[in-house]
């Protein structure tokens, strides 16, 4: 019964509800399809037996008439997700045989909910990358193939959370999360043609996902459609007391958000994003977004957002000083990898030297140069400056739209093994989701059309702070619009 | 002055700061639920916040910015409505996160003072600031031969960082200095300031200078973890230094340690990589706003000062300076003296808690807290003096029984028939039978002997095993043997 | 700003990491190529605006002062690399 694997999350429940399926049904498709795909590595610990457990458990629940949002959803688990119990990586050697005896929040939540783990879904090594092929487990193949000339060519799925992104787009998950700290999750969403949604940073707790940079790490779902967005995000989503920086706010029903109604809604289009050497094919996509939710009702509305191109140097600051810190506990001597040395500093320099791979290095050796005496106030503090003038802009902006909509990544999929050697080009896939991830908003990309050479493309909309509601509601009807129902050749 | 050094140059001057670490009296943590009590099972006091696990973040404990307060209130200082929790970056075995939770920028507590008493009389010492910040865990070197090993329960426990100006002049106004801060910070009830167990540990940053001239280079001394070491390890410091620049040399600013053993402090060998702790303000925590309400009811709840309370007990009970002085040093002490001032001689209270119970804990090596006579049980003794019951005498015999025994006063007193005799005419009839019986005495002592006085109290003393009123003995006699 | 051999060596000291002269030397020239970019932060004016301490501008949340962790020494210690008697080991510091 493979078409339960084209079913969205909607879609599952509504066969559950109906008896058409049980969770275990759904869970062993799914099961066979991660063994059918597994060539794409998207799962570096899958968790079968796991999996058939938690489904039997959520059937029973439904046979007594009881039930979360994601009653039997068979998910998968980026590997930065703490799992009690189940080995998690990071991607990193250095957290070679880590086996938590904790849960993180987010995906306590949503076990809470009744979803059903499938497994840890390979990543960048601690969520460094733009490609997935910066992980200890190898990299990730997306489903999508050129057309036309290199059509043979393995894809990169985008990353950080590029498993999760190739998971759902291969229909080997129904859902999964994804952490985003510059675009983790909107830009693999775009690469592999699903929706990523980053909430306002606060939304989701951080506790048990791995840090890589405190300020601007945030969990979110990748799923196939929107509304499988709204309805994971609200399962993860929540304020949680041992995260200082958790928001404590009621969660919204951000299905309820999905009116399918944009009339009167002011849309912003950036001139700065117009970006030198932008593809045209990008900018025509983007235009014909706009052009949609003004056929819907919305008003299109030009605004500027000044310090658009301080944002990337700026985040490259940011993130690898918090990283070189966040990144200082993994040192041998509690867990994970430790290599030999005669004394704690030799076990230390010899254990960090093999267990983080070269992104890893390049970050935390900049990051620590960065925060390093004599260069704080220059640099790190320039650009927490820097980052509040984009917080300002923004905050601007928000004062005669409700949302904006934007390209999420320059490109389109690019070849594993292109642009390796040449780590700012890497950087540039940011350029359009950084921005917000600074300013802490919360932003979707919605996939809205293909490439001259066939594969996905993403638009993105971002929101005012804590208002996903509104970025539901006008994704909902530009992915309506747009009616992006392609589907990648490879996968299940 | 004399706290000045005299060298072969001549005189030079001691100037000194400290930085004194002492935990915070909480429950738990400062940044996590785990129990803070000391002398467990390794490791058993840790949450996976403390061992740094991945993913692990810090929640702030209340209390502990309630206690930061209260000390930067009894000090007289700035309380900081904002202030800034920061990572210091280093890497030890005993350090899980890589990083030190701490306040460097800005501080809960900014400037205040505090008033020290020397030989030399008063002195008010600056306080420049007090940050709050978390303890690492504790490394032992020598129970393995080959390894260290690591025991966390201390990581995350809550610390003040209370930084003294230099504005100290020798090793006797430090150490006047340190125990100051300690008693206060017990009335306080903000640290136990127990340095046995290292609650409460002290570095000193010590340099020599010409009288009233630049400031010298610096060396700070580490973990000093007595007051006597303290004040040892700045008058051996201060006198390396002198005789350094004497001989031409040149001081390096440098840390150095303290042992105890030989009464020296030398070198911390210093890697080459001198540390660099790359502070920037931990992403993980806000901002620390304290809100004008909160401070005024920690201001509204603050105990009263050992100084206020020193002044009240000269004022109010009329006892000596010195006398209130040794009463504030422990709260302990202090609130046993005004239970047993209360309703009594506020002076014998205080003659007998300082003379006799002092004495008595001092020789059997006893603090306050483990004396088997607590202030109502001496209040008893001190009311059976007052009243006549006892003598004076028998009351120093009751009170070591009490000492040895717990047992109450009167208890000792019936048991061992030491109740007095005050009834006169029971005293009268025993003294007219001693005159009677030596007639002669009599005789001779109105002839003038009147030493014999004495002979006759004794008898009469004797025939009531010396439970007579000795006054009204005399009294009594002296009236009969004029008559 | 640019960043010499000797530097990146002391940084990577710094951060307790050991890098072969292969790697360093890719190293200096990666990281000066990062830096050399991130210095178009200097076209900004930044003299009047305070560094952004939070997007969220909540206060600081604070818990209650009891003890409701810890206890639990296997957990802390079930994923150590080496261990003797409930402790962490590693090896001997030199002091």
């Amino acid at each position: 019964m493979s078409g339960l694997l084209d079913l969205d999350i909607a879609g599952a429940r509504e066969a559950l509800d109906a008896r058409k399926v049980s969770s275990v049904e759904l869970t062993a498709t799914y099961l066979d399809a991660m063994e059918a795909g597994a060539g794409l590595n998207c799962f570096v610990t899958p968790t079968p037996e796991r999996a058939l457990e938690m489904a039997g458990a959520s059937d029973r629940r439904r046979a007594r008439g009881e039930g979360g949002a994601l009653e039997g959803i068979p998910v998968g688990i980026k590997d930065l997700f703490c799992t009690r119990s189940i080995p998690t990586s990071a991607a990193s050697r250095i957290l070679a045989g880590f086996v938590p005896t904790y849960e993180s929040t987010v995906t306590a939540n949503l076990w809470r909910s009744g979803a059903v783990l499938l497994g840890k879904l390979n990543m960048d090594e601690f969520a460094m990358g733009s490609a997935n092929v910066n992980s200890c487990h190898g990299p990730v193949e997306n489903p999508w193939h050129r057309t036309g000339d290199g059509a043979g060519d393995r894809l990169v799925p985008g990353g950080s959370s590029g498993g999760s992104a190739a998971a759902v787009a291969a229909r080997i998950a129904l859902a999964a999360t994804g952490t985003d700290t510059g675009g983790s999750i909107r830009q693999p969403g775009s690469f592999c043609g699903i929706v990523g949604m980053k909430p306002s940073y606060g939304r989701c707790s951080r506790w048990g996902i791995i840090a890589f940079a405190s300020s601007l790490d945030q969990a979110g779902p990748l799923t196939r459609t929107v509304r499988d967005s709204a309805v994971m995000l609200g399962a993860m989503a929540g304020h949680d007391p041992w995260d200082s920086t958790s928001a404590n706010l009621p969660v919204p029903e951000f299905e309820a958000a999905l009116t399918g109604d944009v009339r009167g809604l002011r849309i912003g289009v950036p001139r700065e994003y117009r970006v030198d050497g932008m593809p045209g094919e990008i900018e025509e996509l983007w235009t014909r977004g706009g052009d949609l939710l003004a056929q819907a009702g919305a008003e299109l509305v030009e605004i500027s957002l000044p310090h658009t191109r301080y944002a990337l140097p700026a985040y490259y600051i940011i993130a690898p000083a918090e990283a070189s810190s966040n990144l200082a506990r993994y040192d041998g001597v509690r867990y994970g990898l430790r290599a030999a040395g005669d004394e704690p500093a030799d076990m230390y320099e010899n254990t960090r030297g093999q267990g983080f791979g070269e992104e890893v290095v390049r970050r935390v050796l900049i990051g620590t140069y960065v925060l390093s005496q004599g260069y704080y106030d220059a640099y790190y503090l320039k650009a927490q400056r820097v980052r509040a003038l984009i917080r300002n802009d923004f905050d601007e902006a928000f004062g005669s739209v409700d949302a904006i909509l934007t390209p999420t990544a320059p490109s389109d999929a690019f070849a594993i093994g292109e642009h390796e050697d040449d780590p700012i080009r890497m950087y540039l896939n940011d350029v359009f989701t950084v921005p917000s991830s600074l300013a802490g908003l919360p932003a979707i990309s919605v996939p809205a059309g293909l490439s001259v050479r066939g594969l996905p493309l993403g638009l993105q909309l971002i929101g005012r702070m804590f208002d996903e509601e509104t970025v539901f509601r006008v994704a909902g009807v530009l992915e309506q619009a747009a009616a992006f129902a392609h589907r990648p050749s490879g996968g299940a | 002055m004399s706290t000045l050094i005299s060298g072969s140059t001549g005189d030079w001057e001691v100037v000194v700061g400290l930085e004194v670490h002492a935990q915070v009296r909480s429950e738990s943590k400062l940044f996590s639920g785990a129990s803070t009590r000391f002398g467990a099972e390794p490791n058993s006091q840790v949450s996976l916040v403390d061992a740094g696990m991945p993913g692990m973040l810090p929640v702030i404990n209340r209390e502990c910015v309630r206690q930061a307060v209260k000390t930067g209130l009894g000090l007289g200082a700035k309380i900081n409505r904002v202030s800034v929790f920061d990572r210091k970056n280093y890497f030890y075995p005993d350090l899980p996160q890589g990083y030190q939770i701490s306040q460097y920028t800005r501080p809960i507590v900014g400037e205040g003072s505090l008033r020290i008493v020397t030989a030399d009389g008063e002195r008010v010492v600056g306080i420049e600031r007090i940050h709050l910040e978390q303890d690492a865990g504790k490394s032992m070197h020598d129970q393995d031969p080959s390894r260290s090993l690591i025991d966390l329960n201390r990581s995350g426990v809550a610390l003040m960082e209370i930084v003294s100006r230099p504005d100290l002049r020798s090793g006797a106004e430090a150490a006047a200095c340190l125990r100051t801060l300690r008693t206060l910070l017990r009335f306080l009830g903000t640290c136990d300031g127990n340095m046995q167990e290292g609650s409460l540990r002290c570095d000193a940053n010590v340099s020599v200078r010409r009288p009233g001239g630049e400031l010298g280079t610096r060396c700070e001394i580490k973990n000093l973890n007595s007051i006597r070491f303290l004040q040892q390890a700045i008058e051996y410091e201060a006198v390396r230094q002198v005789e350094v620049l004497e001989d031409g040399g040149a001081i390096i600013q440098e840390t150095r340690l303290f042992d105890a053993d030989r009464g020296e402090t030398r070198s911390m060998r210093s890697k080459e990589d001198a540390h660099d702790y790359r502070y920037f303000p931990d992403p993980d925590l806000l901002p620390l706003e304290l809100s004008e309400d909160f401070i005024a009811g920690i201001a509204a709840s603050l105990p009263e000062s050992p100084d206020a309370r020193r002044n009240r007990f000269v004022a109010q009970y009329g006892i000596g300076e010195a006398e209130a002085d040794f009463l504030v040093t422990e709260p302990e002490i202090a609130e046993f003296y005004e239970a047993l001032a209360d309703g009594r001689d506020a002076r014998l209270a205080a003659n007998w808690l300082t003379t006799e119970l002092f004495g008595a804990l001092n020789r059997a090596g006893l603090s306050l807290s483990k004396s088997p006579v607590d202030a109502g049980a001496l209040g008893e003794l001190i009311d059976l003096v007052a009243d006549g019951t006892i003598s004076g005498r028998s009351a120093k015999d009751v009170f070591a029984e009490m000492f040895e025994t717990g047992q109450a006063a009167e208890t000792i007193v019936d048991a061992r028939g030491l109740r007095q005799l005050s009834d006169g005419a029971a005293i009268a009839a025993l003294v007219d039978a001693v005159l009677a019986e030596h007639g002669d005495k009599v005789a001779e002592y109105r002839s003038g002997k009147v030493k014999l006085l004495g002979f006759f109290v004794g008898q009469v003393m004797k025939q009531t095993r010396g439970t007579a009123n000795p006054q009204l003995v005399n009294e009594i006699l002296r009236g009969r043997l004029a008559g | 700003m640019s960043l010499d051999r000797e530097t990146v060596r002391q940084t990577a000291l710094l951060a307790r990491i050991r890098l072969d002269e292969d790697r360093l030397e890719k190293m200096v020239g990666e990281l000066n190529g990062i830096l050399a970019w991130i210095d178009q932060l200097n076209e900004v004016d930044t003299s009047s605006v305070a560094p952004l301490a939070s997007v969220t501008g909540h206060a600081l949340p604070t818990r209650a002062d009891s003890v409701t962790d810890g206890k639990d020494a296997e957990a802390v210690l079930s994923n150590a690399p080496d261990r003797v008697d409930g402790y962490f080991a590693v090896p001997k510091v030199v002091e």
